[in-house]
């Protein structure tokens, strides 16, 4: 479009013409909030830079304003943040695995196999999302020790970090059942060992395996069961705890200050 | 009219008291009188509403009172002492000894009723922070780093690929059988102790602990110098699992035993 433009010079100054019809008009500013940088006469103003945050779905979670300290690299590493990054990662690259994979013990490895020779990226995405998961987990566990280390759980933020502990845990779990379902040597007996160990929790412990495994042993319910908890139920639960931890950072004063 | 706070009110009654024991115990000696009145404002004692008057107006006043009585004139004096209100102490005390109409209680005319420091009554706005728009400032941080972190993951991907080993096979089970990576601490516990201490008791109580860190640690200070004990605790807690992860990831071979990954080769699949 922009070369046909080069050729006579009124066209240039229809383009805008038209720019400023189109974000003049009703249903554009409708879509775009005042603060958004597509809407007419956006300038770089504080108003502006407090519109962009209080006006945006995304970024709303932010407040206004943050302490200059608190947005050095340095004091956070960006690890809550990574985290929730590579969530949202993980449910991208997720959401395309499960087109190409049924949870049943006949048909799942074969799925993967396929997905990895015979899908465009497919081999790309899966790694990503296992390559991902790995990071995931590392990521949690580093926020959790930067976070001890700043001494940053303590009042007010006491409830948070048992928020950020019982996400941790949400983590471990996550991993834990998508490691299950690429059906393979490695999948089986990893996990063969992790419920096994659960199985010598007192009381309840031969119960809840029992449910977990839809069965006595490992088979092709426990693979459809942790199916539906690896993409439903604890991503489901993690969303709910991570709306809660990030909100509380802002109810308990915001990310905490440096040493 | 104006309505005095219940603690200004307490606080001056506490002075008063403190006020009156004093008189009682130094006789009726009038110059000692003065400066605890000024001392009706302050928190702490008389002897810090002494130090409000300066030395020289104190001076002042006791020389402009022997000079009143030596005149012995009442005359002149300011009447109804006790509504005049001295509201700082760098007003000079003028003391008519004289008992004037209207003086106030011990013979003086003018009485300091309150000394308030400033910060007690007004309204002071918390003191300014140092801060920065979140757009652009913390989102472009953001927007780079989750940036980053794609990059690195695609690239990662792209170089290395996640296993896929042979089907799953419940009559052939693989010599180690390794659980992932962050439970294979767990299983090197395993070694050691019964499944049900390993597997449960022992990360049971860690997450528990955890879960009440901020309960247990009461120290309000988030500097290291003054947290050495919860650091350490932190440090050699995060470094007995590192240590049995490494241990279990790299050092363990067939049959889950001790071996030397340059010797052995490595055992491990993530």
């Amino acid at each position: 479009m922009a070369k046909t433009m080069q050729g006579s010079g009124g066209i240039a100054g229809k383009w805008d013409d038209f720019k400023g019809t189109v974000q003049g008009s009703q249903a554009w500013s409708s879509i775009f909030r005042p603060g958004s940088i597509f809407r007419k006469g956006y300038s770089d103003s504080p108003r502006n830079r407090s519109y962009v945050v209080m006006n945006s779905v995304l970024y709303h979670l932010h407040p206004v304003k943050v302490k200059r300290s608190a947005v050095k690299v340095s004091y956070t590493l960006c690890l809550g943040g990574l985290s929730f990054f590579l969530f949202i990662l993980l449910t991208v690259t997720g959401i395309f695995l499960m087109f190409f994979y049924r949870p049943t013990a006949a048909a799942a490895w074969d799925d993967i196999y396929a997905l990895q020779t015979s899908v465009t990226f497919g081999l790309l995405v899966r790694n990503m999302h296992r390559w991902g998961a790995h990071l995931m987990v590392l990521s949690v566990f580093l926020h959790m020790a930067r976070v001890f280390y700043h001494g940053a759980y303590k009042a007010p933020r006491e409830f948070n970090w048992v928020i950020g502990v019982i996400l941790l845990t949400m983590t471990l779990l996550l991993s834990f059942t998508g490691y299950l379902l690429p059906w393979d040597q490695l999948a089986l007996w990893a996990v063969t060992v992790g419920t096994n160990m659960m199985g010598y929790t007192p009381v309840l412990g031969s119960q809840v395996r029992f449910v977990l495994l839809g069965g006595a042993e490992i088979g092709s319910n426990t693979l459809l069961r942790w199916y539906v908890l690896h993409v439903l139920f604890f991503p489901f639960l993690t969303v709910i705890f991570m709306a809660i931890h990030f909100w509380r950072v802002r109810k308990d004063g915001g990310i905490s200050g440096p040493l | 009219m104006t309505e005095i706070p219940d603690h200004l009110l307490k606080r001056a009654q506490e002075a008063k008291d403190k006020a009156a024991a004093k008189k009682a115990a130094a006789g009726d000696a009038p110059s000692a009188d003065a400066p605890a009145g000024g001392s009706e404002s302050s928190e702490s004692d008389a002897s810090a509403g002494d130090s409000r008057i300066p030395a020289h107006l104190l001076e002042r006043s006791k020389s402009a009172k022997a000079k009143k009585s030596g005149a012995a004139a009442g005359g002149d004096a300011p009447a109804g002492g006790t509504a005049t209100i001295t509201k700082t102490a760098d007003a000079p005390a003028v003391a008519a000894d004289a008992l004037p109409i209207g003086a106030g209680p011990g013979g003086h005319t003018q009485r300091l009723l309150t000394v308030v420091k400033s910060g007690s009554i007004q309204d002071v706005k918390s003191k300014p922070v140092d801060k920065v728009h979140v757009w652009p400032h913390l989102l472009v941080v953001e927007f780079v780093a989750a940036l980053a972190c794609t990059a690195f993951v695609f690239v990662f991907s792209w170089l290395v690929n996640a296993p896929l080993l042979e089907l799953a096979n419940f009559n052939q089970t693989p010599n180690p059988s390794k659980a992932p990576w962050y439970f294979l601490g767990l299983q090197e516990l395993l070694t050691m102790f019964h499944p049900m201490v390993a597997g449960v008791t022992i990360p049971g109580m860690g997450i528990f602990i955890l879960i009440l860190a901020p309960y247990i640690d009461k120290n309000p200070s988030n500097k290291p110098e003054d947290r050495k004990f919860a650091i350490s605790l932190m440090t050699v807690h995060l470094m007995f699992w590192a240590v049995l992860v490494i241990i279990g990831s790299f050092f363990r071979g067939p049959g889950f035993n001790f071996t030397l990954p340059w010797v052995d080769g490595l055992f491990f699949e993530l």
